[in-house]
């Protein structure tokens, strides 16, 4: 696995092993993460890519009986985040995510974006303005929005709200921003709207993202990796992997011929 | 072709039977409403509207009687106030505590006994309020007449938290896990995502526990007609002896008032007064569901 060589890495999982109770779901997982490039998750449905994903900002923690075995070496401090040592919230601030289903509390726009930096317990009005209007921007909602940035964050549409919740996962600088699923849940114009941003954002931030869409890998993604049952079956540049893949699995995956 | 008729009518006879059921419990609301009325205006032929809302006395068993409805309506407001008091703060935090950070063992046990503490007869806690609470409140504050509004507010408050913190819980675990892990994901605390999240997307849920609470606080009966000490007392003290609009009824309709006389009549005054402050209760938490409904 050195296509990444002559990339710089913002992180590195090594030996992932993860556990539900008694049910092994990642086995031994290696990935190198190539800093500010996009880094696609496939496979079939319960192959373990959100799983694999959710290790990333410790959300397996909010549930007992989870159990995580390895590293996942953040650069450049070499911070291993799914060692016990390390409190979840402290990773949760450096990577962000954004969820399959577009998720906006109940509040407005503008407190919708500020919530990352309101928990870190910023409150200064001045800077928290321009922050949201930055996030907002970066997530192509500003000029959107910029009217109504103290409605509730419900009366947005679908496509929009799931671009909220980008804006919020931006507000905060994070490292990484992970991507599950994003666009499951939205229509074709939505759909494509979103793709475009995640390729604008690789120039800020590091991305990673789970998809079951393959064209839409193929279309975002500078790196993809095949999941099944567990384990990572084929790693390489996208064009690869989509071309000339060197397994078969991930060949027969890619065809359509299961899946 | 015949059975098929048959299967109409029995389709139209299971209809009516459904819509009679229906119309039942309507018809009974309506004719409560009716004799209340009724009996009511029958009171104010004897007495002006305008004493009954004014006057600041409430003697209509003395040789000559007063008819303020006031020192009722404060009684039932004070009593109202110290329990809506205990019973909100305690039954929301409750169901903050069961619904976002009890371990499910925890849960398990706690519920059930919480919900215990409705099932107890309320005349229980009328007892244990003063025989109880109140002898336990006087070492702190000498002043306390034995029959006072605290000790009952206090006790309502305790009786009613499950009310308050069961429909607050439901309400709370039915935001979706997807919103509570957006904020997880934030790098939000616990306590971040229960005040800035989970009671913001539950709030109309919360508002209808309040207002639960608040009626039944309100209709409450046994506890102040043992504990607070039967006075129509025209003050906002806690610490002396009230008469609320719902123990006058029972206290009244115990004793040998003759039908048909102005002091049985005023049975009817004070239930339509009751009647009138559940009923705006009800209204008010009506109109506040539907605004909430709307933003949604």
């Amino acid at each position: 696995m050195s296509v990444t060589h002559s990339y710089p890495l913002k992180a590195e999982v090594k030996n992932l092993n993860f556990y539900y109770n008694l049910v092994q779901a990642l086995k031994n997982v290696h990935l190198p993460i190539a800093e500010k490039m996009i880094t696609a998750l496939i496979g079939p449905s319960g192959c373990g890519k959100t799983t694999y994903l959710r290790c990333f900002n410790r959300m397996h923690d909010l549930y007992p009986g989870n159990r995580y075995e390895g590293e996942i070496i953040l650069y450049p401090d070499r911070l291993n985040i799914i060692s016990p040592k390390i409190d979840p919230i402290e990773v949760r601030m450096r990577i962000s995510m954004v969820f399959q289903k577009p998720n906006p509390f109940p509040k407005t726009v503008f407190e919708n974006v500020a919530y990352g930096l309101r928990v870190r317990g910023e409150n200064r009005k001045n800077f928290l303005e321009e922050k949201v209007e930055k996030a907002l921007i970066q997530s192509a909602l500003w000029g959107e929005v910029k009217d109504r940035i103290y409605d509730l964050a419900f009366n947005l549409s679908g496509g929009q709200q799931q671009r909220l919740c980008i804006a919020r996962a931006l507000a905060t600088d994070p490292e990484i921003l992970l991507f599950d699923e994003p666009t499951s849940a939205l229509d074709p114009t939505a759909t494509s709207k979103i793709e475009e941003l995640i390729m604008q954002l690789k120039k800020e931030v590091t991305i990673l993202i789970v998809t079951h869409n393959m064209q839409q890998a193929a279309r975002v993604s500078d790196f993809t990796a095949f999941m099944y049952l567990g384990e990572i079956i084929e790693f390489d540049k996208t064009d690869k992997v989509f071309t000339h893949p060197s397994v078969r699995l991930t060949e027969e995956y890619i065809t359509g011929r299961f899946g | 072709m015949r059975k098929r008729t048959y299967l109409k009518l029995k389709e139209r006879g299971i209809e009516f039977s459904l819509l009679l059921s229906a119309l039942s419990s309507i018809f009974i609301t309506l004719s409560i409403v009716f004799i209340l009325l009724y009996e009511a205006l029958g009171f104010f032929k004897d007495v002006s509207i305008w004493e009954f809302l004014t006057g600041k006395q409430w003697t209509p068993l003395f040789a000559q009687p007063k008819f303020g409805i006031l020192p009722l309506v404060t009684g039932t407001l004070l009593v109202t106030g110290i329990a809506v008091a205990v019973a909100l703060p305690v039954g929301l935090i409750v169901a903050i505590y069961l619904s976002e950070y009890a371990p499910f063992r925890i849960k398990e046990v706690a519920k059930p006994i919480l919900e215990l503490l409705a099932a107890v007869p309320t005349v229980v806690y009328g007892y244990f309020a003063l025989l109880f609470l109140t002898p336990i409140l006087q070492k702190f504050i000498p002043n306390l007449s034995g029959f006072n509004a605290l000790s009952p507010g206090i006790i309502m408050g305790i009786m009613i938290i499950p009310y308050v913190s069961s429909v607050s819980e439901d309400s709370m675990k039915a935001v979706p896990m997807h919103i509570r892990e957006g904020s997880y994901a934030m790098g939000a605390t616990k306590f971040q995502t229960a005040f800035k999240v989970i009671i913001p997307s539950a709030f109309s849920g919360i508002a209808a526990a309040f207002i639960i609470g608040i009626s039944r606080a309100i209709g409450e009966t046994m506890v102040v007609a043992i504990a607070a000490g039967m006075m129509p007392n025209l003050t906002l003290n806690p610490l002396e002896p009230i008469q609320t609009l719902t123990a006058y009824i029972v206290g009244v309709s115990l004793g040998d008032v003759p039908h048909g006389t102005v002091e049985y009549k005023t049975i009817f005054a004070a239930g339509i007064t009751l009647f009138f402050m559940t009923l705006s209760l009800n209204i008010l938490g009506f109109w506040f569901r539907r605004k909430i409904r709307e933003v949604y």
